[in-house]
């Protein structure tokens, strides 16, 4: 093109009239391209429309089965899950761990979630303390770091509720990881 | 811009210096400026026109379907358990998934429509001839990808539609002589159909099929750079520059596709608006039918209308065999795609080239008129007179269809059967059409309640969909009661017109609304208990309960008003189907003249009284899911009638070593079918029940 405007007067013209074309001709195939890749990103960030909703109090045990004696026990958290369209029935879906100290009718839960990137924190019996397996994160029985670690917190704490017949319960909730702060995930 | 006299200007100035210094950069490591301008600048002899369009709007059309496909991609699950689930939640659960499956939908059925558009284009302008031999070679490879593409696709929704036309189509494979049933197991993944055959459907649609299409894309694409475009003969205007003038064309035929495909998705919303009806999107843009179910008949199975004239086609060699299904898929499609592919050389001759426009031509033209065929067949019924033919189904109904009882109906007159053997087939028509479109309104049916019950709070099992479609006592109960119950019973809502016909041809009660309020009183009723809708067709028509009914209840000293009303109330109570306000009092009263060994008690037992099982039916829970599973189970049995039971079958008791006529599972669905317990969904949606979504 541009080495054939320099020749005849008329060329301002057709050059007007060609850069007309050429943005009509941009505008209608951009157009043309706008339901596809619309649909296409409005479906693509669907996900971010979703949420793991309220956190509730789930049934985890009754008191019995969690002896005064300070050892901390693992429970699975069971609950109704939906995966997109599949509606899962009574389901574990995380695991805590439980302690009561002696004498005691109050009970303690922690995540077995690790505040650092989400592995499952193990209980080591033998060393009397928690350890997460991916980066050796540890943590003493109540959660506490156990200097140094990785993990930016302590071992997140789940509310607890034991009803008049002794069913302990647990506010079952997601925290996000690596921050020092403890947030809930919506 | 070389004189900048404006001292505004000049603080653009180092700006657009430094993008050019960017671009020249980018230009002297890549070259980019010089691809964009034989991109843009290819010659167009003859100027731009519209018939050059096509090309264009195909690769439009295929960039639309890898974009919207990427991103189904992104939420599709193949497997048998997912597959029609997780399309179920992108139409139905994902924002704007209607809108991208919709587009996906189509405009793969536009792309056939472009194809058939460019196939004529090329073959009339002749731009098949030296030295494009290989490209139009390659053209036809990338038609028959396509079309492979649109059939892998259609299976992927595991709904009935796609799995009964994607058997048809895979067994037709199987009929190629010797490799045939290999052929056939390697798409399908085994045996029998199932999740390989969708991980191999699906590969070959996302993943090998348009895999080889961009491949052979780019070859097509630059042979016909290499040879420049073919004009249309004679060239009478000026050269043009394919940038921008034929790229103008090419963007608007574009947007009058996309215009189009969005016009298909969106008319019926348009109407739904028009009608002042609600909008719901997920029945915008693409169907989902019901979950695939083998065991269950899908007379509505028809390919897609692209693919309708090679199912009609077939039609043409019935009466043949496999031998016919050969010829007819394989064989003539075949020399078909052949004679395509000889059209190059056949063009060099003097005629050639005027016979494969008339080739061309006839083939469209003929699949034109089989699909118009096919058509007119499943929807004759549709403007076809059935009346008319009301003689003709006279004669067949007396005759049961015997050629020599209707030859001497007709009088022995040879012209006279001759035309009736004409009308007669048109007849036979209308019926085929009648049961097609019957089978497509229980198919829409189906599929509606399928998609109620996938949206249920509790979503869908783990087990699939299907699973909740086969323990629906909606979807199922009418199906296993037409086979099971209904040569006998009938199921009409006596208030209908010709209720009382249908009752009349009945042998046993009508079990319409069985243990509900009006179905109690009628069978309370003097006038009624021993008419066609209760005990009158049934060995006890002459029985104790109806001379009850006819004598004892009606004596007003013994019965008075109120407590007839409360034996009414306490039986449909004992039903659990009440629907009114409770009048506690009432059953109570009820139930104590149930239990009375001097009225309903000295037949039947009941509650605290002691009147034996075995002469009458045992009134405890009747009419309860519980109650109607026993006596369809074994009517026989000490609480119903074991010595008086009248022809009802056994329908869960097994002979020795044999199954029952019907699983419990079975028995169970027809008795909530019954006492109309299934599934409803909320008008209001309430809250989710305590669940964890991830």
């Amino acid at each position: 093109m541009t080495a054939e405007s320099h020749q005849e007067p008329t060329d301002k013209k057709t050059e007007r009239r060609s850069f007309l074309t050429g943005a009509l001709a941009m505008l209608c195939g951009g157009l043309a391209t706008v339901p596809p890749l619309g649909a296409a990103l409005w479906a693509f960030l669907d996900p971010l429309r979703r949420s793991s909703g309220a956190a509730t109090f789930l049934p985890l045990t009754d008191l019995t089965n969690i002896p005064a004696d300070g050892q901390p026990r693992q429970f699975p958290v069971i609950a109704d899950r939906i995966d997109a369209w599949t509606g899962f029935k009574a389901e574990p879906i995380g695991a805590v761990y439980v302690k009561r100290e002696e004498g005691s009718d109050r009970v303690e839960a922690l995540s077995a979630t690790c505040p650092h990137a989400g592995c499952f924190v193990e209980l080591d019996k033998a060393a009397g303390c928690f350890r997460c397996p991916c980066h050796n994160s540890s943590f003493t029985l109540d959660g506490g770091i156990v200097a140094p670690s990785p993990s930016p917190r302590s071992m997140d704490s789940l509310e607890c509720e034991v009803n008049k017949s002794g069913a302990v319960s647990v506010k079952w909730q997601n925290f996000y990881s690596g921050t020092e702060e403890k947030v809930a995930r919506e | 811009m070389t004189e900048p006299q404006n001292p505004d200007a000049s603080a653009d100035a180092p700006v657009s210096a430094s993008t050019r210094g960017l671009g020249d950069w980018l230009d002297s490591r890549t070259g980019y400026r010089a691809l964009i301008q034989s991109a843009l600048y290819e010659r167009v002899p003859g100027g731009a026109r519209w018939r050059y369009v096509w090309g264009s709007t195909l690769v439009f059309a295929f960039m639309t379907q890898v974009i919207t496909g990427l991103v189904l991609w992104a939420s599709y699950s193949a497997s048998a358990q997912t597959a029609w689930e997780s399309v179920y939640f992108i139409q139905y659960e994902m924002t704007g998934g209607w809108l991208l499956r919709g587009i996906h939908h189509v405009m793969a059925q536009a792309m056939i429509v472009l194809l058939a558009l460019h196939v004529m284009q090329v073959v009339i302008d002749g731009a098949y001839r030296a030295p494009r031999e290989v490209n139009f070679w390659l053209g036809l490879v990338l038609m028959t990808l396509v079309l492979g593409m649109a059939l892998t696709g259609y299976l992927l929704p595991w709904d009935q539609k796609g799995y009964w036309a994607t058997r048809v189509a895979t067994n037709l494979a199987g009929l190629v002589p010797f490799i045939g049933p290999s052929i056939q197991q390697l798409v399908v993944g085994g045996p029998d159909y199932g999740h390989h055959t969708l991980t191999r459907f699906f590969a070959l649609h996302a993943g090998f099929l348009p895999a080889t299409l961009v491949l052979f894309l780019v070859l097509h694409l630059s042979l016909f750079r290499k040879h420049g475009l073919h004009a249309k003969q004679p060239i009478t205007r000026p050269d043009a520059m394919f940038w921008p003038d034929q790229v103008l064309k090419d963007a608007v035929a574009m947007l009058a596709v996309m215009a189009v495909v969005l016009g298909v998705i969106l008319l019926p919303a348009l109407r739904a608006i028009l009608a002042g009806e609600p909008i719901v999107s997920g029945h915008l843009g693409a169907e989902l039918g019901a979950p695939a179910d083998p065991s269950e008949p899908y007379a509505a199975a028809r390919p897609e209308w692209y693919f309708l004239f090679l199912f009609q086609f077939l039609k043409v060699f019935e009466g043949w065999g496999a031998t016919g299904e050969f010829l007819g898929a394989i064989v003539v499609p075949g020399a078909t795609l052949g004679v395509m592919f000889l059209m190059p050389i056949l063009g060099q001759w003097k005629l050639g080239h005027r016979f494969n426009v008339l080739f061309t031509i006839a083939i469209l033209a003929g699949a034109g008129l089989l699909t118009a065929m096919a058509v007119h067949e499943d929807y004759y019924a549709l403007w076809a007179d059935r009346s008319a033919f009301a003689d003709v189904e006279k004669v067949l109904d007396s005759t049961g269809g015997d050629s020599e009882k209707i030859a001497a109906a007709l009088g022995h007159d040879e012209k006279k059967i001759a035309d009736f053997e004409n009308r007669r087939h048109k007849l036979e028509a209308i019926r085929r059409s009648e049961a097609f479109l019957s089978a497509v309104k229980q198919a829409g049916i189906d599929a509606d309640r399928a998609i109620e019950l996938a949206g249920r709070p509790e979503k869908i099992p783990p087990t699939g969909a299907l699973s909740l479609v086969r323990s629906d006592p909606l979807t199922q109960g009418p199906r296993l009661f037409a086979q099971h119950c209904a040569s006998c019973h009938a199921h009409v809502d006596p208030s209908v017109e010709g209720a009382e016909q249908v009752f009349a041809k009945s042998s046993a009660a009508n079990l319409f609304e069985f243990g509900g309020e009006s179905w109690v009183r009628g069978l309370l009723d003097p006038k009624q208990v021993a008419g066609a809708a209760y005990f009158g067709n049934t060995a006890h028509s002459e029985g104790d309960m109806v001379s009850f009914v006819t004598d004892d209840f009606t004596d007003e000293d013994v019965w008075n008003r109120s407590d007839k009303e409360a034996v009414v109330f306490a039986l449909v109570a004992e039903a659990g189907l009440l629907t009114g306000a409770e009048n506690k009092k009432a059953i109570k009263r009820g139930q104590e003249l149930i239990a009375d060994t001097d009225r309903c008690g000295s037949c039947h037992p009941y509650g605290e009284n002691e009147t034996e099982r075995g002469y009458a039916p045992d009134l405890n829970g009747w009419g309860s899911t519980e109650w109607l599973v026993g006596i369809i189970t074994d009517p026989t049995h000490q609480r119903f009638y074991p010595d008086t039971n009248d022809r009802m079958p056994r329908f869960g008791v097994a002979s020795e070593g044999g199954l029952p006529a019907l699983t419990s599972e079975q028995i169970e669905l027809i008795s909530r079918w019954l006492r109309g317990s299934w599934y409803r969904p909320a008008v209001n949606k309430k809250a989710e029940p305590a669940s964890v979504r991830h």
